[in-house]
């Protein structure tokens, strides 16, 4: 820690502080300086304001401060302590300027005692849940793809209810929250937890559950280590995720549940799909189910082809036969026409009409016939 | 809860497609397919684009019947 403050006045009539400046400067010093620190130390002198507030004194053997706890931190403190409780405390250190005191302002506040108790309670829970197979990844069931009904176990006063519903929102806006509200510290939390996830158990189309909570104090956390609320969670019909406090926080519950998400955010982003993933898989369902067809016509349009080949063949050669017998005969018809014969130097006397003089004895004398050659005819006389 | 999810609709989608994409369809029954694809993947981009999350608080009465209420937002 280095001062910055012009402490090198020189003399008293030069740049006089008043009280209030110093401790003010002090105050700003200070509590510019240190973050919540945890003490350890005895508690004495105790009292409970009718406003709420607790005031004591924290001491070692050496040295003593003054602590301030405000309403609600004393509310979860449960009675005022004895004198020479051993406690932590969490606390930031400050300076109260009306009276130029040095003091704590307390946020958590855990008698040694307890914790020491609470963590004996905690290892016993978690040896009967591992003895009954409750951790074992083997009763863990798949966190289902698509869901659309989401059981949310959780304060509906809380702030994990909110980053759920903003998550889910903006991830997957398909789905419906069930809320079902609970206490989740203080006196009557457990109970009220089991009661709950019972309800969840008699929701019809539920497909998921989440149980959590935002981040608070170790002990305000205790309700999901209960052994009731971890044993009504394992008996839910449907998978579940567990989202208790903060990153570094794991409950019972977490270790209970298929899926142990690290924040109530997280729990929500491991529970639901994201839209845009799930529209860019409809788009490429859209692409296949195009080209699948375009396949399946180009199929048909090739095998299509090769028919009309085989047919072609099929009835080209039906046609070609009796055409090159036509063509034959063709042939063997203009061999055999008399005008070929004319061709070669031959003539064809026909008398009228059209009757063709074979014999000698047709040609009398002054007979008129037509002389046919191969380009015509003319007009003859027997002599 | 008339329509179905949209994961079943998801796996009707995938299913049409995986015919649609085998050797043995015929081209009527490939036509058929190829319609009921459109027609789903049409109404399912709809569904989505339409979709608004629903937040309903569970709450139990004194006879221990389960009702369904908005969720007030305070």
């Amino acid at each position: 820690m280095t001062l910055t403050l012009p402490l090198t006045t020189p003399g008293p009539t030069d740049d006089v502080w008043t009280v209030g400046d110093l401790t003010g400067a002090v105050k700003r010093l200070v509590e510019g300086e240190f973050p919540p620190v945890w003490v350890r130390g005895e508690v004495t002198q105790c009292r409970a304001w009718p406003s709420g507030h607790w005031y004591f004194t924290l001491r070692d053997g050496m040295c003593q401060v003054r602590c301030c706890m405000w309403k609600q931190t004393a509310m979860r403190a449960g009675k005022p302590p004895a004198d020479g409780t051993e406690v932590f405390v969490l606390a930031k250190p400050g300076i109260y300027e009306s009276k130029g005191e040095f003091q704590l302002i307390v946020s958590r506040f855990l008698p040694t005692a307890a914790i020491g108790a609470a963590q004996r309670e905690l290892e016993r829970v978690r040896a009967l849940l591992q003895q009954d197979g409750l951790f074992e990844l083997t009763r863990k069931r798949a966190i289902p793809d698509l869901v659309c009904t989401i059981a949310v176990v959780t304060s509906t006063a809380g702030a994990a209810l909110r980053d759920i519903i903003t998550v889910v929102g903006r991830r997957w806006p398909c789905a419906t929250l069930l809320v079902v509200d609970a206490r989740v510290q203080g006196d009557g939390a457990a109970a009220d937890l089991v009661r709950a996830l019972r309800v969840v158990n008699r929701l019809a189309g539920v497909e998921l559950c989440i149980i959590g909570r935002g981040g608070g104090a170790r002990e305000d956390l205790a309700a999901f280590n209960d052994e009731s609320v971890c044993r009504a969670l394992a008996a839910l019909r449907v998978p579940t995720i567990s989202a208790v406090g903060h990153e570094t926080d794991v409950s019972l519950t977490d270790l209970i549940a298929d899926l142990r998400a690290a924040t109530p955010s997280a729990a929500a982003e491991a529970a639901v799909a994201d839209i845009e993933a799930i529209l860019h898989r409809i788009d490429g369902v859209g692409r296949r189910l195009a080209h699948g067809l375009s396949g399946r016509t180009r199929v048909a349009a090739e095998r299509l082809e090769r028919t009309a080949d085989r047919l072609h063949c099929a009835i080209g050669g039906t046609i070609t036969g009796p055409r090159h017998r036509l063509d034959r005969l063709t042939a063997q018809l203009d061999a055999l026409s008399p005008l070929r014969v004319l061709g070669r130097g031959y003539a064809m006397p026909t008398a009228e009409p059209g009757r063709v003089l074979k014999r000698a004895a047709e040609f009398t004398a002054g007979l008129r016939f037509d002389l046919r050659v191969s380009d015509g005819q003319v007009k003859a006389r027997v002599e | 809860m008339s329509l179905p999810s949209i994961a079943d609709e998801l796996a009707r989608l995938e299913d049409i497609v995986r015919r649609l994409e085998a050797d043995d369809v015929d081209l009527d029954a490939a036509l058929a397919l190829f319609e009921e694809g459109v027609t789903r993947l049409r109404a399912a981009r709809e569904r989505l684009a339409a979709a608004e999350l629903k937040v309903q608080a569970v709450l139990e009465d004194a006879g221990g019947e389960l009702r369904l209420t908005e969720l007030d937002d305070d």
